[in-house]
């Protein structure tokens, strides 16, 4: 039973992380880049216009970003539950 | 040296390096043919992914397609890059807990059901078979352009190359060549794109150069320049889009949830020692994607913005050495309705009547000539067409070996075959797929365009919410998962069919159900599939617990 509800914290933590990441990966590409593109356009940084940038540059660069950040959250979240598999015995 | 002489070599090498690595890495048993022994580093199966993605599309017509499109180019740009979001979070490392060797095997062991193992095959085989057939014929279209070999041999070479390493090698040896093609097929593309970068806004790095201001002493930015010329032009403002929000919405969705049901994608993640290798080989597979993708929309706009500065109302006559070199393969063709003797490039909305058609694969391979590039650049691009192309066609070849050796051998026709049997079967399937796919490259149905659609619909609207609902939902049983592919294969299906090949004349927005077009459909038979899923699943017992436990089990690494 102890085992059970460590899992399910582990999973939890896993879904939250996953709901936060997901959402800016939703709003970066469908909301700057799509929705609210020709309202974002308006705004200039340099030569581009911030709309068209997001939907040909920026997303792609915070989709990157966002793996990273859940490599980097998961690893954290793997030691702290003790699921961490580099503490597995090598043969 | 001439053009010819250095693509020569630089094919040549190439091709020399992958036969190379094939012999070091060939497969000796089935975990070595399946998944590469699953003991390929994450950074290396990143490159690996990333080369088995971008196809010879991505690596040739992309930037083309985009220079055409202007901001309406951006559903590519997002849609094949944001699946990896959802594989790396979603997918990737719960598939690499489950720890078998393909995606039927998934969705068959989960779903208890023979049944579901087989609906998931034949989409597996259909995916790729759609894919594979394009690849070859890009390999040909290479070899014919820069070799001036016909199609026909140039398929040819290319089938040999791809049988030589998909059958020996299996997928260990299919991921170190493609680990190879990616280090060429980047490096082909980045250097052109950076000498144009140079010589168009003094930039070496593109990304940036897109943002940046012109080198001609006018210090306009190139962005304003080239919205100027399209307007001026009668085309589209280039940073404005003219498809309805709704219809890129979907298509973006559709393409993205496509990218990550993709099972030569997926089946990428099964070759990582651990968990947290999938996870994090993911994200270096993107990185490596978006080296190419964010290059991409740049060298759209340098190569639109060059070329309407350079042949807009300029007299043929004196018209620069590339474009008649090109209109020699029927890439450019000019025609001087008015008599003028003036090159006349309109868009729709001008008076004027346009008097020039340019292929939109020309914007890169042409790329190298428009901005004067030495001679080895032009071979170094032919060398990476290829091995854009060649890496996706062994990819999806390893699919449908597998799925027809593992998948409909093993699990569901003779599960009492020995490993080495399988492991012939496999080579044997290997082969013959090289061959159909020859076959498409060298005949191709005329459709080859139009089901590319297809096959990301039909993975958004089966393999995807399939295999999320397997993971995240305890409760999804085998009736709600098959009812839910079933409808959602049929309906994305039957709309593709209708509009593309039943009444293709009635094939534009007015037609389409709430203005979404065929590319974008299956994000709708996505959400069917988890809605009827849903709704038969909780009408219907749950699954026995040994699935249960299943589920749990993967969700902890």
């Amino acid at each position: 039973m102890q085992k059970l509800s460590s899992q399910d914290a582990y999973w939890k933590k896993n879904l939250r992380y996953l709901s936060v990441l997901l959402s800016i990966w939703f709003l970066v590409s469908y909301g700057f880049g799509i929705l609210f593109v020709d309202a974002l356009n308006r705004i200039r940084i340099g030569g581009f216009y911030l709309g068209f940038w997001f939907a040909q540059q920026g997303a792609i660069y915070v989709f990157v970003i966002l793996i990273f950040v859940y490599v980097k959250l998961m690893k954290k979240l793997d030691k702290q539950f003790n699921v961490d598999e580099q503490k597995a015995p090598r043969p | 040296m001439s053009v010819q002489a250095w693509t020569y070599i630089m094919v040549g090498a190439s091709f020399t390096l992958y036969i190379g690595i094939a012999i070091w890495a060939k497969a000796r048993s089935r975990q070595d043919f399946y998944v590469a022994g699953s003991h390929v580093p994450p950074v290396l199966n990143g490159m690996a992914t990333a080369a088995d993605w971008m196809s010879a599309a991505s690596f040739i017509s992309m930037a083309g397609l985009i220079s055409f499109m202007g901001r309406d180019g951006s559903v590519y740009l997002m849609g094949w890059t944001g699946g990896y979001v959802l594989l790396a979070l979603l997918l990737a490392p719960y598939l690499r807990k489950f720890g078998k060797f393909t995606v039927p095997d998934f969705v068959g062991d989960r779903y208890y059901s023979q049944l579901a193992r087989f609906v998931a095959i034949v989409c597996a085989i259909f995916v790729s078979f759609t894919y594979v057939a394009g690849q070859m014929r890009g390999v040909g279209i290479v070899f014919s352009r820069f070799l001036n070999v016909n199609i026909t041999v140039g398929v040819l070479i290319g089938m040999g190359i791809v049988f030589f390493y998909a059958v020996l090698g299996g997928m260990k040896g299919i991921t170190y060549t493609q680990v190879a093609q990616y280090c060429v097929l980047i490096f082909a593309y980045l250097v052109p794109a950076i000498f144009i970068s140079l010589m168009m806004t003094g930039t070496p790095i593109p990304q940036l150069g897109f943002g940046g201001t012109l080198t001609d002493g006018s210090g306009t930015f190139l962005l304003d320049r080239l919205n100027g010329l399209n307007q001026e032009l009668g085309f589209n403002t280039y940073t404005d889009g003219s498809k309805s929000t709704i219809d890129v919405f979907f298509i973006t969705a559709s393409l993205m949830v496509g990218t990550a049901g993709l099972p030569h994608v997926i089946v990428r993640f099964y070759t990582v020692p651990k968990v947290s290798d999938a996870r994090s080989s993911a994200g270096w597979a993107l990185l490596f994607i978006a080296l190419l993708y964010t290059t991409a929309p740049a060298v759209a706009a340098f190569a639109r913005t060059n070329l309407l500065t350079t042949i807009s109302d300029a007299e043929y006559a004196k018209a620069p050495k590339w474009f008649k070199n090109w209109e020699a393969t029927g890439l450019i063709a000019f025609e001087d309705k008015n008599k003028d003797g003036l090159i006349q490039y309109r868009g729709p909305k001008s008076d004027l009547e346009n008097e020039l058609t340019i292929d939109r694969d020309i914007m890169v391979l042409a790329n190298p000539e428009i901005a004067g590039l030495p001679n080895w650049v032009v071979g170094l691009v032919a060398a990476g067409g290829l091995a854009a192309a060649l890496s996706t066609a062994a990819g999806l070849l390893l699919v449908i070996s597998t799925s027809i050796a593992h998948d409909l051998l093993k699990r569901e026709l003779y599960p009492e075959i020995s490993p080495e049997r399988e492991l012939a079967a496999a080579r044997i399937a290997a082969g013959v797929a090289v061959c159909i796919a020859g076959y498409f490259g060298l005949h191709p149905p005329g459709f080859v365009a139009q089901v590319v659609a297809f096959a990301f619909g039909l993975a958004a609207a089966s393999f995807f919410p399939a295999i999320i609902m397997g993971i995240f939902s305890k409760r999804m049983n085998k009736y709600g998962a098959i009812s839910g592919m079933v409808v959602g294969l049929l309906f994305t299906a039957s709309y593709i069919v209708y509009f593309k090949f039943v009444s293709p004349e009635t094939n534009h927005a007015a037609h389409w159900w709430f203005g979404i077009s065929p590319e974008g459909i299956g994000t709708v038979g996505m959400l069917l599939n988890v809605l009827v899923a849903n709704l038969v699943s909780y009408r219907t017992p749950p699954p026995p617990p040994e699935i249960q436990e299943l589920v749990e089990s993967i969700r902890m690494p």
